[in-house]
């Protein structure tokens, strides 16, 4: 079972609906007993990094969580939930995330429309071309649906698995051990988000 | 690179939809989830259900259709039409929509536009801008499904509706809608030029060339049609491989 960790950030049946379609069994959790209990977990998350932090803590989860990670469990992040995956926001102020992973989240400072909302192309990084098993049957040019005002800007480069391309290009798919974050959201995505959530779903022995 | 947005809009009554011209003579279509569904299948990069009902008992079916539409249909979608209060939006979020379009209700008190995008985020929040020409070549703004004139600038109302919160806006060129004689260029353009959050142009949508026109010169980032997608008279395969051969970037499946 696939727990969709549940802390207050928004509607999370989206994801459920998807994952049931690929044929995973997957369920709301919000208690330490059920985090404990699923195979794999996904970290969603709409709205500001200070909220989702905050809210993080108030339910009492951040130990759990990094528990789980540090114990080998899959995490997939989606969204906001892969960028509190790393050390520091600066999303209105100066922010500590979880630390899972090394890097900070910065907002997009050029010319173009922010929030970057839509369909971007996928371009293969560093971990895609170490056959990468999230990117399987993914190939260059596919696109996802975005909707993000900020973004990660890795320390180690080698983690990112797909980039797109805004003015800049950013990380849309990291993965370092059983830690894996989607800029994007794959269960708005169509095809291309079914193909990257199975590829997570497939990740469970 | 960032893709144009092609979106198939579905005015829903009583589970089912329609699509009106100049919002009158309303005739039956299909029904809406599995309309959703084939859009998807062909590539249409998101949808837009507006709610036209009257009655609270049209309006739980619509819930439903959002419920069941979120559950088979794996692209963004917004939700339109009687969005009143805060409330509003939380009920069809939790129902599955990703965005939310407000219209009448952000003209009477636009505080909904930042109170929903502080509770919600802006990303879901969307400002529909009914627009008709004045006799001055400006554009007012016009509420209750256009039958009464605000006397206030769209232009200047999307300016605003971006400082409240909106995370993007949509505006539907009254003269065109339904005629099918292209969308609005000038009003879009204006306002896609005047805002850094993204615009959707509606209203107007005949030919496969209108489209292009619309993105290219009108600036817009979207754009969104009804009938003639659900007449078949354009098929959104079609549409996206004209556009790429035209040089706009567009998602094709």
């Amino acid at each position: 079972m696939i727990g969709i960790i549940d802390y207050g950030a928004g509607n999370l049946k989206s994801v459920h609906h998807a994952l049931t379609k690929l044929g995973f069994a997957s369920e709301i959790v919000s208690t330490e007993e059920r985090i404990n209990e699923s195979k794999a977990l996904i970290l969603p998350g709409v709205g500001a990094f200070k909220d989702a932090m905050d809210n993080l803590k108030q339910v009492s989860l951040i130990n759990c969580i990094k528990e789980n990670v540090q114990a080998g469990k899959p995490i997939l992040g989606i969204c906001l939930g892969m960028q509190l995956f790393y050390e520091t926001s600066f999303e209105n102020g100066e922010w500590e995330g979880l630390g899972l992973l090394e890097g900070k989240v910065v907002r997009f400072d050029h010319e173009l429309k922010v929030p970057h909302m839509g369909w971007n192309n996928l371009i293969p990084g560093p971990q895609y071309e170490a056959d990468n098993g999230i990117g399987k049957e993914v190939t260059k040019g596919e696109y996802s649906y975005f909707v993000h005002s900020y973004y990660v800007d890795p320390e180690n480069k080698e983690e990112v698995v797909f980039y797109s391309d805004y003015g800049l290009e950013f990380p849309a798919v990291v993965q370092k051990d059983n830690i894996y974050g989607m800029q994007f959201h794959p269960e708005k995505s169509s095809e291309t988000g079914m193909k990257l959530l199975k590829n997570f779903g497939e990740l469970i022995k | 690179m960032l893709a144009k947005r092609i979106i198939p809009c579905l005015d829903v009554r009583n589970g089912r939809v329609v699509k009106g011209q100049k919002f009158q003579n309303i005739v039956d279509v299909d029904d809406p989830v599995k309309l959703a569904k084939v859009y998807s299948d062909l590539g249409a990069d998101e949808l837009v259900f507006y709610d036209i009902t009257a009655s609270n008992e049209e309006r739980n079916i619509f819930i439903d259709v959002v419920e069941r539409t979120a559950e088979q249909v794996h692209i963004p979608f917004t939700v339109g039409g009687g969005i009143r209060t805060v409330e509003d939006f939380r009920k069809v979020l939790n129902a599955g929509a990703d965005k939310v379009s407000v219209n009448s209700a952000a003209v009477k008190n636009p505080t909904i536009i930042t109170e929903a995008a502080e509770k919600f985020g802006s990303q879901c929040v969307v400002l529909s801008i009914d627009a008709k020409r004045n006799e001055h070549n400006n554009w007012n703004v016009f509420v209750n499904g256009g039958r009464i004139d605000t006397g206030m600038d769209a232009l200047e109302w999307a300016i605003e509706g971006e400082k409240l919160g909106a995370g993007e806006i949509v505006v539907n060129a009254m003269d065109s809608d339904g005629i099918k004689t292209g969308f609005s260029i000038d009003i879009t353009k204006k306002i896609a030029e005047s805002v850094k959050i993204p615009v959707v142009a509606s209203g107007g949508a005949g030919t496969e060339e209108h489209f292009r026109e619309v993105l290219v010169e009108g600036s817009a980032d979207a754009a969104l049609a009804a009938s003639v997608f659900h007449y078949g008279e354009i098929q959104i395969k079609d549409l996206k491989e004209y556009l790429y051969d035209k040089g706009v970037e567009v998602r094709r499946v």
